[in-house]
């Protein structure tokens, strides 16, 4: 099939960027998304343009690093990550505009490529449970519920791509936090530094330039891992808690 | 089942008895010093690693800040051992070439992590484990070693569980385990398919922790292209920031490679778009030693290529293979049929003919092969690429009879739904297809036990380096192995080492440093100023093609040299004719790619040499030449228990081998049999 | 504004989610006035008398604790703080999110969420208008759009409610505090962390519908009534 991509080309952090149109023919709708951009990319460079950098890294929907916002949809028309879509998806003929993920807290690097530090600095903030290597007890010495460790994993699938802030109207990065709140939270090896944990990371996240959460419901739609909106209740029932012990 | 075909073979077999046989890779390689691991004590196997650990130095509390330590890679290998050692108090600095170190390769594996933690009382134990890890390798790899990794298994599961790493548990809340890669033992631990993303977020998290603390410094988009050594010492490493372009030049008191596998040399592979083998092979080109660089790991069960425009593989789960039954029509005329229309008696269940007693759980290694061959013989199934069909039936229909639709649901929804996505049909109503595909390789950097390579003060951990399995490596077990070297085993390793430091500081203008990053500025240039007209990644696919060919699944003499003529063309080519635009100045992803094949070119090319001097079969490598008269593999323990580990010795200069032979103290080396 | 900063000593009430909860909060106590607000004017059916007697009750409650008036001073003032605690929340996350994506998609397609959410600033806006031209109309200004007496709140109320366009206003505010709550109400429990999991949302979505009608649908009956002429002075 024909496709008609329409796509952000913008040299480096500091330039201007514009939409670009480009024609490809023999697109195979087994073709994944971004085998599409390869093609294209390989057409580029034979006729002496530059190719469009993008993010990809294990392209199995695990590692996070792919990222577009396909048609006004972040991942595109499925639920899943951008290197999960297949062009069978679309048909021929369509016009796909294809742009990186807006966020002030997510400076475009290059073309489609985007800077997600803000995410690691969340974690830095508090995302994690302090133990040091050595220093754990034998693993059986707290039993987990049942649910409660399913719960922990269900969330713990974020995988970091950031389509939650690139859908939300507000560019929040509340699901992201709120899925590292809860599945720490909901363990018992979480509990010391819950306090903490949600007051620093939430700070960090204002700090980063997110946008507060208007409970619309854009991030989990996007979200390729299917985070619910409940990780957001949770975060914000912990600071709450947090506040009421005094921080 | 008389009339059948015989399937097993496809080259003309000649049954080398052991030791007759010539140097096949003579003229290819100079013969070169036997090499030993020094750091090993002696004594019993069970005291190993307590006797090493008191006798590494210490290094002074208030002295450690004063110590720095590069790591380079930040998957399960890399960011365990960053935290920890930022945790000890030295000064790190962790790099890693995607945007945040959580995305590592390690984040893709699925089904879990090995631990000898006994918890199902079915008879596991530290030296059971051991002892499975070094038959699953075929008998090829260090014995203390291997040990070692099964003893700190045990810590391994404690420290994820603290870190609040969510494993699957049971009803009354205690940790899960299944049985996986065919042993008979449950030591598997998991967290649904998703165990290397679940361990990865854990170390992550650590190490974030440590970036907090001020002990880890992170450089994400960076990429190693270079190692600096100073008076044969490696002090430091040149990287290039991926997203300025600025050439940075870090030095340090000891540097680590954790830079994962180099799959990537086959393109296509389950291994991540950015995997590597530029870490390790700029070291191997300053002195550090390469081990066994063709034992490469062929994957049975993922999802078989599509078309001309594929750029990776999917790997599915092991597990399916407990349920699904493996087939191929047994008349070519068939192979176009929709598989639902071949009656019983037409199909042909080749493992479970072959194979009766392990059907279609046999390892790894042997069902890729009769993949290949059923294929090869024509009888493949699935778009033909290339005029070939490559894949094979995964059927699901007798189990989906036998538990339910439901039943295969609860097992297997995620795979079903990846494959359904991927391939677009749907595995419920019409058998799977597969096909094998390069998943791991075992080869790397040589270390000693300290995990040290042969460059004083370059360590290497994960898999980057060759060390713990062998051969072949056992399912769930390499997580275990990144995870072992990172937490439990460099942070004591390495203050032997750096007992003797801080080294004196390296100048910036040192001429090591000054050489360093002249070189890699040169073949940055270069890239740039070809100008050619053949884009990087038409070279990479080349060569992928090639490799999979002649060093696959199946090698012999013949293939082996004529690839070893066809790379060293395409490599000349690729040099004088590759297109990269843009500029040096910022993100410039075909620069980098071309960095990356131009390295795999000289790899694809010692493994090819490798796989040409090791004249037998054993574990995933298998030579035609070296096959029992049934067509299994055949060992030769006699000539072959060896590391074959390759000196690098000049460009166009003949590799140097130097032999480590194996010795087994606490094991017997027995041949595998699975029929 | 993207940094490369930790922050030190976080503090949990300067946060975005404060801002919330300052709404939630104010948010919570107007849905309580109007409920009470709704049941009043609903006394309109029973006719002058009951509901000017209503109107006077408001005035005298409390007494002599308080004095006249003072109930509905300390509601008022209660009211007014809130408005401005809930408006200035508002504007603060507005501005917040506007700044956190200065660059604008070229397409951007709503997947999930419901018009009455997107529409929750523009919509509160309206609102404050219309409270606005309320209080002018009842409260502060007593405006009779037919030239009527003033200083009878039934005859106010028939007076305004007689004219076509004034209902029309009242009706359309009525709409934009329907959608205003359908929203706000799973919103602010959302924002309390009562909603940890998925059948508390839907409660909470569901009663977000409920009030979202019983209460525009209670203050919209008065004025309907009031213009097909069943309630007449
Ligand atoms: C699909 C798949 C499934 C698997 N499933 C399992 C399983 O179930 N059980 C199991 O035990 N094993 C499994 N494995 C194997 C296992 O996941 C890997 O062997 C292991 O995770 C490797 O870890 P590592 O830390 O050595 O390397 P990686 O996790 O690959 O990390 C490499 C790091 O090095 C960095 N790096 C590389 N080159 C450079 C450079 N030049 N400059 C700077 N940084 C660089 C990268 O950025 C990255 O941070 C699987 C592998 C794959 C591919
Ligand atoms: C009768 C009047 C009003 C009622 C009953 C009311 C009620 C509520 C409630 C319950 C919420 C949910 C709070 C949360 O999400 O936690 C809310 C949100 C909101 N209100 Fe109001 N409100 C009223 C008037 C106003 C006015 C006058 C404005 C003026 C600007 C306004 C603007 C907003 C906005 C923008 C939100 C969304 C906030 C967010 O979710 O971030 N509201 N309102
Ligand atoms: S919550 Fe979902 S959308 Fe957001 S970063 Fe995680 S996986 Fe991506
Ligand atoms: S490339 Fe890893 S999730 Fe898409």
């Amino acid at each position: 099939m024909k496709v008609t991509l329409k796509i952000w080309r913008q040299p480096d952090a500091a330039s201007q960027g514009a939409m670009h149109t480009y024609e490809l023919d023999e697109v195979s709708e087994d073709m994944s998304f971004l085998e599409m951009l390869d093609v294209l990319n390989e057409n580029l460079n034979a006729a002496g343009e530059e190719p469009v950098a993008f993010d990809s890294d294990c392209r199995e929907g695990i590692c996070g690093m792919c990222g577009l916002m396909i048609n006004g949809e972040a991942h595109g028309p499925e639920v899943t990550t951008t290197c999960q879509l297949h062009m069978r998806s679309f048909k021929d003929g369509d016009e796909i505009v294809i742009e990186p993920w807006r966020a002030d807290a997510f400076p475009v690097v290059k073309d489609l490529v985007v800077d997600r530090g803000a995410f690691d600095r969340i974690i830095q903030a508090g995302g994690f449970i302090s133990v040091n290597t050595g220093s754990a007890p034998e693993a059986h010495s707290v039993p987990v519920p049942r649910e409660d460790a399913l719960r922990a994993f269900n969330v713990a699938t974020c995988i970091g791509c950031g389509a939650c802030v690139a859908a939300c109207p507000n560019g929040s990065a509340s699901l992201f936090m709120g899925a590292k709140i809860t599945h720490l939270g909901e363990l018992p090896q979480g509990q010391p530094e819950r306090d903490e944990r949600v007051v620093s990371m939430v700070a960090q996240h204002d700090h980063e330039g997110f946008g507060g959460c208007t409970n619309i419901g854009e991030c989990t739609a996007a979200c390729p891992k299917e985070i619910p909106l409940d990780v957001i209740s949770r975060l914000n029932w912990d600071l709450h808690q947090a506040m009421r012990h005094g921080h | 089942m008389t009339d059948m075909p015989d399937t097993t073979l496809t080259s003309d077999p000649s049954h080398d008895a052991p030791g007759d046989h010539g140097d096949d890779a003579a003229g290819y390689y100079t013969p070169g010093e036997p090499i030993a691991d020094t750091k090993a004590p002696g004594g019993p196997i069970e005291e190993r690693w307590q006797t090493r650990k008191f006798e590494a130095r210490l290094v002074n509390p208030s002295n450690r800040r004063k110590l720095s330590v590069i790591i380079v890679g930040t998957g399960l290998a890399g960011g365990s051992a960053a935290a920890t050692l930022g945790e000890a108090g030295y000064n790190v600095k962790s790099f890693c070439y995607q945007d945040s170190p959580r995305r590592a390769h390690s984040i893709a594996a699925q089904g879990g992590i090995n631990a000898a933690k006994n918890y199902k009382e079915d008879g596991d134990s530290v030296h059971r484990l051991f002892y499975d890890t070094v038959k699953g390798g075929d008998y090829r790899s260090r014995e203390s070693n291997v040990y070692r990794l099964a003893e700190v298994s045990t810590n391994i599961i404690d420290q994820c569980v603290a870190q609040g790493v969510p494993f699957a548990r049971e009803y009354g809340g205690l940790l899960d385990n299944r049985s996986f890669g065919g042993v008979q033992v449950s030591r598997t631990f998991y967290a649904r398919g998703q165990t290397g993303q679940q361990l990865l977020i854990g170390a992550y998290q650590a190490l974030e922790r440590q970036v907090a603390a001020g002990t880890v410094t992170t450089y994400t988009r960076h990429e190693m292209l270079e190692v600096i050594l100073v008076d044969g010492k490696a002090r430091g490493i040149i990287a290039r920031d991926m997203v300025t372009g600025e050439i940075e030049t870090h030095l340090a008191d000891v540097v680590v490679l954790a830079s994962g596998g180099y799959g990537n040399v086959f393109y296509l592979s389950t291994n991540a778009m950015g995997c590597n083998v530029t870490a390790t092979w700029r070291a191997h080109r300053k002195g550090a030693y390469m081990a066994n660089p063709c034992y490469t790991q062929i994957h049975p069960t993922c999802i078989p290529v599509s078309g001309a425009h594929q750029s990776k593989l999917t790997l599915m789960s092991e597990s399916l293979r407990n349920d699904g039954r493996i087939w191929v029509p047994k008349k070519k005329a068939d192979c176009e049929k929709d598989p639902r229309d071949i009656p019983e008696e037409d199909r042909d269940y080749y493992l479970e003919r072959i194979y009766p007693s392990f059907g279609n759980l046999v390892p790894r290694d042997i069902a890729s092969r009769a993949a290949k061959n059923v294929c090869d013989e024509g009888r493949g199934v699935g778009p033909a690429v290339e005029g070939v069909r490559r894949g094979v039936y995964l059927d699901f229909s007798a189990a989906i009879e036998r538990l339910g639709k439901d039943g295969i649901e609860e097992k297997y929804d995620n795979l079903f739904d990846m494959y359904a996505r991927i391939t677009g049909e749907n595995p419920y109503e019409t058998p799977m297809r597969i096909y094998p595909a390069v998943h791991y390789v075992m080869g790397g950097l040589w270390v000693d036990y300290d995990l040290m390579s042969s460059i004083p003060g370059l360590f290497v951990t994960g898999e980057a380096n060759f060390s713990d399995h062998g051969a072949n490596r056992l399912g769930a077990s390499a997580l275990m192995q990144g995870l072992a070297d990172g937490y439990f085993v460099l942070p004591h390793t390495i203050r032997d080492y750096l007992a003797d430091g801080p080294f004196e500081p390296v100048p910036a203008d040192h001429p090591a440093v000054v050489e360093a990053e002249q070189s890699v500025r040169s073949r940055i240039d270069h890239f740039l100023n070809t100008k050619g007209t053949r884009s990087v990644d038409s070279y990479h696919r080349e060569l992928g093609n090639i490799m999979w060919e002649y060093c696959g699944m199946e090698r012999s003499e013949d293939g082996l040299k004529k690839a070893i003529d066809l790379i060293r063309t395409l490599k000349d080519d690729f040099w004088r004719n590759v297109k990269v635009l843009g500029t040096a100045e910022g993100l410039n992803q075909s620069l980098e790619k071309a960095g990356r094949v131009a390295d795999f070119f000289e790899l694809g090319e010692l493994m090819c040499i490798d796989a040409l001097n090791r004249r037998e079969s054993c574990g995933g490598h298998f030579r035609a030449e070296s096959q029992t008269e049934d067509g299994e593999a055949l060992r030769h323990d006699e000539t072959f228990a060896y590391v074959a580990a390759w000196e690098f010795a000049g460009d166009g200069e003949p590799p140097v081998l130097h032999k480590e032979d194996l010795v087994y103290t606490a094991i017997e080396m027995k041949q595998r049999s699975y029929k | 504004m993207a940094t490369t900063t930790l922050v030190k000593g976080a503090r949990a009430s300067r946060s975005t989610i404060t801002l919330k909860l300052l709404m939630a909060a104010s948010g919570i106590l107007f849905i309580l006035f109007v409920l009470a607000h709704m049941y009043g004017n609903l006394k309109a059916f029973s006719g002058h008398d009951a509901y000017n007697d209503y109107a006077e009750h408001l005035r005298v409650m409390g007494e002599p604790m308080v004095p006249r008036e003072g109930f509905l001073w300390i509601l008022r003032a209660a009211l007014i703080v809130a408005l401005v605690v809930h408006v200035g929340s508002a504007v603060a996350l507005w501005k917040r999110a506007h700044r956190a994506r200065s660059t604008r998609y070229v397409v951007k397609k709503n997947k999930a969420s419901s018009l009455s959410s997107r529409t929750m600033r523009w919509g509160g806006l309206t609102l404050l208008l219309f409270i606005i031209w309320h209080l002018v109309n009842f409260t502060i200004g007593k405006v009779n759009v037919s030239g009527g007496s003033t200083n009878d709140p039934y005859n106010l109320l028939v007076d305004t409610f007689d004219t076509w366009w004034m209902t029309l206003i009242y009706l359309a505010a009525m709409l934009a505090l329907a959608m205003h709550l359908h929203h706000g109400v799973w919103s602010s429990a959302q924002t309390l962390g009562l909603t940890n999991n998925a059948r508390a949302r839907r409660n909470a979505k569901t009663l977000g519908w409920i009030l979202a009608v019983v209460i525009a649908g209670g203050f919209s009956l008065v004025p309907i009534f009031v213009l097909a002429g069943v309630i007449t002075k």
